[in-house]
């Protein structure tokens, strides 16, 4: 069989399963006593298991495989959790994201993990040696006596009379397979997808874990309970192909009894066989046997696919050339102005206008993509520095162009490193201060207009002014006349400057001195901006301000002379016309009046070395307020064009940056229009 | 016993020249270029080449020639070096000939007053016509654009 078929997504899979143990096991960790979570961990265990074995990647498979050993434990409560339990635990995960990594670099997933198996075969057979042993021996027991009766221990017998009781029915399935069968584990799987979604698996025998391992002949029974009837459920197992036969038997009470008659490899085999009862379970958790108070919400069915985002990517290309084409038809029309022609044109504008939302939202990905592994990256440097914190995420399903996504991760690491290890002060530091034990860092991502705010705030010591400004004028990033003049804001956000760090000490996580320069640059790069807001003595706040999509972005256009540009909507505030007699000057600068404060007056042509425009001559000009911060400036133009949904194009790698351009679009009429870097006008 | 080379026949002024044709994505008439601020003035801006923005240079700039006003025969010759595309204006492209690589000679110091640097050598082909053959690496050198740059500002 070729596995490089079911490679991609054998990889894209696993690191949906580590991700979700991750996450519930650091559930767990916050509240161990609730075993639904252990559940879920159980779960994903188990299907990274055979997953992997099945690839034939078998250290990855020895390694869940003992992890699901001490899992199971804990889930039939003869063993609870500890510190020691979670460390090994997290460890291995830790080893199989490695082995998954160097199986998506091509490698074979090999690591030596005998000291993370060692470490987990300890823990089961700790105290809870001599029962492993026997519900080892009894699995092989039950196993080699192939179609014989369906034993059930009491624990069992207790689900099914009450599944019987809320009036569903237990069957006895008995499935065999063709001879030629080769993949007799993965049909076996199977057929246990196909009777999870129609019920609960109450016992199997042999063991799930002796079919996986094939250890079985060509037939295996099954104890179910289902409100379905027999027939639709052997038709459904039959449709498998490489299924010779399955055949139901109603239970009733009296059999039941039967079949849990007491006898010694039964109970023995409690261990075992209540872990494939209890897993399967798991699968339906809405099920009245359930005994436990807290249970789950069951998982919503995803209806997605997986695409390749260079198809994406190809669509949306496609599309901007459409876009094109719509400018100029909608110029065309209003040249022609016949009515039946406009009509028709802007009802395609409208349609290509719902296409554009909805082309975007495909490459929308929840922020949450990103901040999932932030629980985890915290709570080990919290460990790690001997901190005591809790990171509350808010906002992780707001959406974030995927490119934007891709990233934003190395920043957002940063920062919350940054937080943790210089944010917060040590626990002695903060009851000191007269502050909870557990420092708190906020991760926050939400939505406002055009773009995406992501927040990083926590409440510790906060950033002292003084001594950023004295290390600012000693690396001389600025002058001492200079920081006299600066706002406490402005004295903070001083730290992004290259080359600063405040750290008094340097420890291993931050404070190399290239820090927040590299997070501004990188932010920037992507179109956003970071600020920082702090107070001393009671913590610092980072915000993030990315925008929505990068590739189609709304524009002001703008003429000057014969050329036109484009400016983007987003850093406009306001337009307006001037007169020549309103214009200030002040030091040389011309300046205006806006909204009670005087602005600087940038001249576009200047910036821009415009051949025919002189606004000089002119009696009113026309100008666009921009913003950037608090910096206000208004810059004059020619003339307005209007407003427009532009696609950005690079110019080519020849260029390279311009100043005061950050890109070109095509317009309506084919022409080419350079897009405005409003920052780029400020001084 | 060299191999053929089929090349893409184009003149500034009096003198002919030639680029691989594999080099070569397309030839174009001239068509509206978006002037592009603070880059040297024989970067003439960008054109949009079917959705696609690519810049473009006069090569008579580009080689310290006079720069002439277009005709009906001057064409923008799209070329491809690795992961650049830039647009040449030329004077005009007349055709496609086949040249033997052995009858490409060093060039002399100066051709036409263009640097050796920016010639491969001289091609005679099999008509007898002199063709300069382009070092387009070296034409497209981005180095020596951003040193323009500087000197412009």
């Amino acid at each position: 069989m070729d596995m490089n078929a079911y490679l991609s997504m054998f990889i894209d899979e696993s690191q949906d399963h580590l991700q979700a143990l991750n996450e519930n096991l650091l559930k767990l960790e916050g509240d161990p006593a609730d075993l639904s979570f252990v559940q879920v961990i159980f779960r994903s265990a188990h299907t990274l298991k055979g997953m992997s074995a099945t690839m034939g990647f078998e250290d990855m498979a020895s390694l869940t495989h003992e992890m699901e050993n001490v899992l199971d434990l804990v889930r039939n409560s003869k063993l609870s959790m500890d510190e020691f339990i979670f460390d090994v635990l997290f460890k291995g995960l830790d080893a199989l994201e490695t082995m998954v990594e160097d199986i998506k670099g091509g490698g074979e997933g090999k690591a030596d993990v005998r000291s993370i198996v060692a470490s987990l075969k300890s823990i089961v057979d700790g105290s809870y040696k001599s029962r492993a042993e026997t519900a080892a021996a009894s699995a092989v027991a039950v196993a080699s006596m192939p179609s014989g009766e369906a034993a059930i221990d009491e624990f069992q017998l207790s689900v099914l009379k009450q599944s019987m009781d809320s009036g569903l029915k237990a069957l006895r399935i008995d499935v065999s397979l063709v001879e030629s069968c080769v993949l007799k584990a993965a049909r076996a799987y199977m057929v246990f997808n196909v009777l999870e979604e129609q019920g609960e698996v109450v016992k199997s025998i042999p063991s799930v874990t002796d079919l996986e391992q094939e250890k079985f002949d060509r037939s295996f029974t099954v104890i179910f309970v289902t409100s379905g009837s027999e027939e639709q459920l052997t038709a459904a197992i039959s449709g498998i192909s490489e299924v010779e036969a399955a055949r139901a038997e109603l239970l009733d009470a009296a059999t039941l009894e039967r079949l849990a008659r007491p006898e010694p490899a039964a109970a023995a085999s409690a261990g075992t066989a209540a872990s494939a009862g209890a897993e399967a379970q798991q699968a339906r958790s809405a099920k009245p046997a359930r005994t436990e108070g807290k249970q789950p919400a069951a998982p919503v069915a995803n209806r997605t696919i997986r695409v390749d985002i260079d198809r994406l990517d190809a669509l949306i290309n496609l599309f901007s050339e459409l876009l094109i084409d719509r400018s100029r038809l909608e110029q065309l029309s209003s040249e022609i102005g016949r009515t039946e022609l406009t009509e028709t044109v802007e009802h395609l504008s409208r349609i290509s206008a719902d296409l554009q939302d909805i082309v975007l939202k495909l490459r929308m990905v929840p922020v949450d993509s990103v901040f999932n592994r932030f629980p985890r990256m915290i709570r080990d440097i919290a460990k790690s520095l001997d901190k005591k914190v809790e990171l509350v995420i808010t906002g992780a399903d707001t959406e974030l162009d995927r490119t934007v996504i891709d990233e934003i991760g190395d920043p957002l690491v940063h920062l919350l490193r940054n937080s943790l290890d210089h944010g917060l002060e040590t626990t002695e530091g903060r009851l000191e201060a007269g502050k909870p034990e557990t420092g708190t860092i906020w991760l926050r991502a939400y939505h406002s207009g055009n773009h995406v705010f992501i927040e990083v705030e926590e409440d510790g010591r906060g950033i002292n002014g003084e001594k950023v400004k004295a290390k600012a004028i000693e690396k001389g990033v600025l002058s001492e006349q200079e920081a006299a003049k600066l706002t406490p804001d402005e004295i903070s956000n001083l730290i992004f400057a290259p080359g600063f760090s405040t750290a008094d000490q340097i420890s291993d996580l931050s404070g190399r001195g290239v820090g927040l320069d590299v997070v501004r640059t990188k932010i920037v790069s992507l179109g956003g901006n970071v600020s920082v807001e702090s107070k001393e003595g009671f913590g610092s706040k980072f915000s993030i301000q990315l925008p929505l999509t990068l590739s189609i972005i709304t524009a002001m256009l703008v003429r000057l002379g014969s050329e036109k540009y484009a400016i983007p909507l987003t850093s406009i505030v306001e337009t307006g016309i001037l007169k020549r007699d309103a214009i200030l000057s002040v030091h040389g600068n011309r300046m205006m009046t806006y909204r009670n404060a005087v602005i600087p007056i940038v001249s576009l042509s200047k910036v821009l070395e415009a051949p025919d425009f002189h606004e000089e001559v002119e009696e009113e000009s026309e100008y666009i307020v921009i913003r950037k911060g608090e910096k206000w400036a208004a810059v004059i133009v020619d003339d307005f064009i209007g407003q427009s949904d532009i696609v950005l194009k690079s110019m080519g790698a020849y260029l390279g940056p311009t100043p005061a351009v950050s890109g070109a679009t095509i317009l309506g009429d084919g022409q080419v229009a350079l897009i405005i870097d409003p920052n780029a006008l400020f001084k | 016993m060299g191999e053929e080379i089929k090349v893409i026949v184009f003149a500034l002024g009096e003198e002919e020249y030639g680029i691989e044709v594999d080099k070569v994505k397309t030839v174009e008439r001239i068509m509206p270029i978006t002037r592009v601020p603070k880059t040297p003035p024989f970067v003439k801006g960008v054109v949009n080449l079917r959705g696609v923005v690519v810049p473009v240079i006069d090569l008579r700039g580009r080689f310290g020639l006079a720069e002439v006003e277009t005709t009906d025969a001057t064409r923008i010759i799209i070329v491809n070096s690795g992961e650049l595309e830039v647009g040449f204006i030329v004077d005009q492209a007349s055709d496609v000939t086949d040249i033997n690589s052995d009858n490409i000679e060093l060039p002399p110091e100066v051709v036409g007053g263009i640097q050796a640097k920016y010639l491969r050598g001289i091609a005679k082909t099999d008509g007898g016509r002199l063709l300069v053959m382009l070092n387009l690496s070296e034409v497209l050198n981005k180095a020596e654009l951003v040193q323009l740059e500087q000197m412009e500002a």
